[in-house]
């Protein structure tokens, strides 16, 4: 009846994850309450679940990654502290935590930092952002927008009730074969990961369908491809990694779960199974995919630079190509992720030369920035500190990657602490810091006022000195011949280290303590921080040519473009003080519970293949085909909003500059 | 150079908002064809799999002793002609030629079944015989591969119903053509995935 | 030397080891080229350029030079052209498949990685061990690996290169000390919980040393049969070393065969 689901599945036996999960759900339940005592569960409905509006969207995605930003953290501090205690001869030398337990933690925190919080953070801002960028409306898909982000949240749900219910995988966050076959790894962890990131991957990919779609079918007139934000380029470019990577994902994890549900042998010891097939495609996913992170952010640091400097942005046209070249190389480099495998001398160093190219077109965009710098008027505001701190950290951080690009090098550093300090010199120095930077520039424009810029401040400081206190120990650790996932070390000269280790991640902890803050206590500051004109950063683009927050249909009149910079080249010629004598009226979609109940269902076809209830996977399954199927025959779908409620909101808008004025 | 100019008149505005509306068509497919570059992505890890471990017999049975061409070619058939007729099918559409474009679906639709059910009948043969997914990876990389290409031609042919249903509700209109052609393309695209499969699995197998 | 005595990879004890230091040296001194002046621009420009100094020149529309873009596109070019060259050479000449050139035949070693523990087998004199490799200093060491689960991988960080092991497959390393002491060996490919000790000491020695230990491993009268293989793949952890007096030859194929019903070719690199 329930398949392998007993009350067994609850981790009784062990205190620090009940004592998290009765936390979890005594936090859910005051949120639930809350709710209900604020009769908010209409306008959650309808105005949030049901939105297809990608502001909204965005917005969610973000609030989706900063909670699982939580989460991962937690796991990190426990690795640490786990190492740190070990050393210090807790458990005789074992550390607090169990092997079994400390392998889940690992894995999770890999598995969760870069598929629920960098990616969703990243998706987020992308969608809240490049449709304004480009002077459109929404996105070309806003439906198939919605439905990504819930399946990405029934991705993230399934992973946090792993924590509740099961386990889950104890293979790392590329779960390996033979390790994470059913031979060696028989429990439910695996399922869960394959599970979480099936249906979380397919939002993913319908995401990159529509935003590539959206980008070459709707922007303004004159916005030509060569006038687009870099910003813009970025997400393209990302997207069509994402579409054309992610599917390589999918197959991957499939052929996985054929050989653990149906005794397939793609990867297995026995029957002719070969794990060196699931390492290739899986980092032939996984390298596009540290991609995908990097050039949106790449993007946010070429806005924020640009707009803080108060210049043009140093070499547009490089920019783009170094972009281009970044995406097609990213595609061949994948297997200096396993120099050590045996592949003989000539495909290694084929792929390690790759690998060193695409370190150019890289460092001219460092220069770029440098020199958007350069002959500017810099003012230091929270964004352009994330940049600063960026150009400074992902630059080392290239450095090491080129060095162990090298596969002699490899061939002593693979696997290495050195290694764990190399990539997360480039996913903080690259990736947080520029989601901290996207965070702290848009969001006025998401909610209509700024971050309290003194704990921005903050939390910058904390993430800059923390990262180097938590890393730099590692690189040393290991310079020393200590390797990755171990969950004690017997030498004792490697104690310093850990507890310089261990200070970093709790300063890290600070920095993102000082971004609740920040947020919770500008919130409650928002009159005396709001940005009333839509523009508080002086910004060049087209998104700050909107009221902060916009009027859901963005934009009263498609702007026509003329050059790069849109925005900025309009102020310089005067923007309007008055709004328009007549508007048209505004092609809108309606808001859709499709996407909801779409990914409830997937959701429950997870949690029901990965206990092996049959009978409620095929009802889960079944139940989706219909609604889609159902969802289909929906006629409703537009409406048309009146010029005289465009003229309306824009009448407000105007209204709201003039007192600002007086 | 200027945004919004106060004196632009409405008919450009206006002009670019029916530019917009009217490629909804063209955008649907642009979508559309994107998705399916990925589905090519998919089958591509799928045909690597394939040529990793199609030596990989685990001292079972090979291709040489479990492919049977004729059986193949005949499949083959029912499947490169849904695609002629589904391709009636759309000129019949473009014609607004309601029931001819439902005929030619059907038969489609026939077609369709035709190659389902051969190719549920092989594996069943096969999985009889003792040569199932699980018996090697060969066998595990053959049923997948082409299970896959045949869970798409199943996902299509219960679209092709849902379209049917829609043009009999509402007849060929913008948003049913959109529809049909987008279910061209996924129909036509697993035709050549076909050939590749046909090509590498069968042709080459056999030989 | 004592100040980098506890890092291993700075302090090798072997010429691979040695070769790989140069390498890290070399490619770190290479982009220090490049990445010196990004910091230094970026404190220099931000400080100069910053708004309240009103004195800096201050070109809004200036987005373009070619002496500029000359230079930061050929520049790290040639960084990454020399690099490529060191690349080439380098990954060549220490392939792990490569033997090293000696004057002193290699000494054979067969390594079963296990569920948690490592399995030395010494083909040619006829003994095996568990957790402790021991060698002559100064004789390369040739391992044929596989694994009798998941996949590992063999490293001593002193003496250099490490390569993964894999059920089903077989593959080759070569690794050289050339002075005695006891080095540090693990697993550095996550294998499951008892991962953490899974380690092994290294032992380099004198020749008569060497021939010493030889002798003490047969003098014990531990057989590694089948069946005694077959009790060493239970998982366990923590293993104390162990010594084989006499070995049945067929124990590494079969490890290297039962995982591999249908694997064609014995040896497997990729």
């Amino acid at each position: 009846m329930f398949g392998k689901l007993t009350l067994e599945a609850i981790p009784y036996h062990e205190p620090i994850i009940m004592i998290t999960v009765a936390g979890m759900i005594l936090g859910g339940l005051a949120l639930l309450s809350a709710i209900t005592y604020f009769k908010l569960w209409k306008p959650l409905w309808s105005n949030w679940l049901t939105s297809i509006d990608h502001k909204n969207i965005g917005i969610m995605y973000i609030i989706l990654a900063l909670v699982m930003l939580l989460r991962g953290f937690a796991d990190a501090l426990m690795m640490r502290s786990q190492q740190l205690s070990a050393a210090i001869g807790v458990n005789g030398g074992h550390g607090y935590l169990p092997p079994e337990h400390y392998d889940q933690v690992f894995s999770a925190h890999g598995v969760i930092m870069i598929f629920f919080m960098a990616m969703p953070f990243i998706v987020g801002l992308m969608n809240l952002v490049v449709p304004l960028q480009i002077g459109a409306r929404d996105v070309a898909f806003p439906y198939l927008n919605n439905l990504s982000l819930w399946l990405t949240a029934a991705g993230a749900i399934l992973i946090n009730v792993s924590l509740a219910v099961g386990e889950f995988a104890r293979t790392g966050w590329l779960a390996f074969p033979p390790l994470s076959e059913a031979a060696y790894s028989p429990g439910v962890g695996v399922d869960y990961y394959i599970w979480a990131l099936q249906i979380s991957g397919l939002g993913t990919l319908l995401a990159g369908v529509n935003m590539i779609t959206t980008i070459l079918k709707m922007r303004a007139p004159g916005l030509t491809m060569m006038r687009l934000p870099i910003f813009t380029w970025t997400t393209l470019c990302a997207n069509m990694l994402i579409v054309a990577a992610f599917p390589i994902l999918t197959a991957t994890l499939a052929m996985l779960s054929l050989d653990r549900y149906l005794g397939m042998h793609f990867f297995t010891n026995d029957g002719g199974g070969n794990a060196m097939l699931y390492i290739n495609l899986i980092w032939a996913w996984g390298h596009p995919e540290v991609y995908i992170l990097i050039l949106p952010c790449f993007g946010i640091f070429s806005e924020v630079v640009a707009t803080f400097s108060s210049k043009k942005l140093f070499g547009y046209k490089s920019m783009v190509y170094a972009t281009i070249c970044i995406t097609v190389l990213s595609f061949m480099v994948w297997l200096h992720h396993f120099f050590t495998m045996g592949s003989g001398a000539n495909v290694n160093a084929f792929f390690g030369i790759s690998t060193m190219i695409i370190s150019i077109p890289t460092g001219v965009k460092i220069f770029n920035w440098l020199f958007t710098m350069y002959r500017g008027r810099v003012r230091f505001e929270t964004p352009i500190l994330w940049a600063m701190g960026f150009l400074v950290t992902f630059t080392i951080g290239g450095m090491t990657g080129v060095l162990t690009a090298v596969p002699g090098a490899d061939f002593v550093l693979h696997n290495s602490l050195f290694l764990v300090a190399h990539f997360h010199n480039v996913i903080i120095g690259g990736v947080v810091f520029g989601v901290m930077a996207g965070l702290n520039y848009w969001f006025p424009k998401a909610f209509g006022f700024k971050l309290h810029e003194g704990l921005g401040k903050l939390s910058f400081w904390c993430w800059l000195i923390g990262y180097y206190l938590a890393f730099t120990p590692l690189y040393i650790l290991g310079l020393m011949g200590a390797t990755r996932r171990m969950n004690h070390f017997d030498n004792p000269q490697y104690l310093p280290y850990l507890i310089v280790a261990m200070v970093g991640a709790l300063v890290i902890f600070a920095g993102i303590g000082s971004t609740i803050l920040q947020i919770v206590y500008s919130v409650w500051q928002r009159k005396t921080l709001a940005d009333l004109t839509g523009d508080p950063w002086d910004g060049r683009t087209l998104e700050w040519a909107t009221s902060s927050p916009p009027a859901f249909y963005n934009f009263a009149r498609t702007p026509v473009v003329h050059g790069r910079d849109a925005f900025w080249e309009e102020k310089q010629e005067g923007l309007p003080t008055a709004p328009e004598p007549a508007y048209a009226e505004i092609h809108m979609p309606r808001n859709t519970g499709t996407g909801v109940i779409l990914s409830a269902a997937a959701a429950v076809l997870g949690f029901a293949l990965i206990w092996h209830i049959w009978w409620l996977a095929i009802l889960a399954f079944a139940g989706a085909i219909v609604v889609a199927i159902g969802h289909s025959f929906n006629e409703n779908r537009d409406y048309y909003v009146q010029g005289d409620e465009v003229a309306r909101t824009e009448g407000a808008y105007y209204q709201k500059l003039g007192t600002q004025e007086a | 150079m200027t945004v919004q100019s106060p004196v632009i008149g409405d008919h450009l505005h206006h002009g670019a908002e029916h530019e917009h509306h009217h490629d909804v068509a063209g955008t649907t497919t642009l979508g559309f064809w994107i998705y399916l570059m990925s589905d090519c992505v998919l089958f591509a890890a799928l045909f690597c799999a394939f040529a990793v471990l199609r030596g990989q017999t685990a001292g079972g049975p090979g291709a040489k002793d479990l492919f049977d061409l004729s059986y193949v070619a005949v499949e083959t058939t029912f499947l490169l002609l849904s695609s002629f007729t589904y391709g009636m099918a759309m000129i019949s559409a473009e014609r607004q030629r309601r029931s001819a474009t439902l005929a030619w679906l059907g038969i489609t639709l026939l077609m369709g079944l035709g190659f389902m059910g051969m190719e549920l009948h092989e594996f069943g043969e096969l999985i009889e015989k003792g040569a199932g997914p699980d018996r090697s990876a060969f066998l595990s990389s053959f049923f997948t591969l082409v299970g896959t290409h045949g869970l798409h031609v199943t996902a299509g042919m219960i679209w092709m119903v849902t379209l049917i249903t829609h043009i009999l509700r509402r007849g060929l209109t913008e948003a049913n053509i959109t529809r049909l052609t987008c279910l061209s393309l996924f129909w036509h695209f697993l035709d050549i995935v076909w050939i590749g499969v046909f090509t590498t699995v069968y042709l080459l197998g056999a030989s | 030397m004592s100040l980098f005595s506890h890092f291993a990879l700075l302090d090798p004890k072997g010429p691979i080891g040695a070769e790989e230091l140069n390498i890290i040296l070399l490619a770190t001194g290479l982009m220090l080229i490049v990445v010196l002046p990004v910091i230094g621009m970026t404190f220099a420009f931000a400080w100069r350029y910053r708004a309240s100094n009103k004195k800096a020149e201050y070109k809004p529309d200036w987005e373009h030079s070619n002496a500029i873009e000359a230079v930061v596109w050929i520049v790290p070019c040639l960084i990454i052209v020399a690099l490529g060259l060191v690349t080439w050479t380098s990954t060549h000449k220490l392939d792990p498949y490569r033997p090293i050139a000696s004057d002193k035949a290699a000494i054979e070693v067969e390594v079963v990685s296990l569920d948690w523990k490592w399995l030395f087998i010494y083909p040619d004199l006829k003994i095996a061990s568990v957790n402790e490799l021991a060698f002559p200093a100064g004789t390369p060491v040739h391992f044929r690996m596989t694994s009798g689960s998941v996949m590992n991988s063999l490293f001593v960080p002193q003496l250099g290169t490490m390569v993964y092991t894999m059920a089903g497959m077989q593959t080759q390393l070569s690794l050289v000390a050339d002075q005695a002491g006891a080095f540090e060996g693990m697993s550095s490919n996550f294998s499951g919980d008892g991962f953490s000790d899974m380690k092994f000491v290294a032992r380099s020695m004198g020749e008569d040393d060497f021939q010493s230990w030889v002798e003490h491993a047969r003098s014990t009268g531990a057989v590694l049969s089948s069946g005694v293989y077959h009790e060493l793949e239970k998982p366990s952890e923590k293993v104390a070393v162990a010594y084989y007096g006499d070995i049945d030859p067929m124990v590494f194929h079969e490890a290297l065969g039962m995982m591999a019903m249908s694997h064609e070719t014995a040896e497997k690199g990729m």
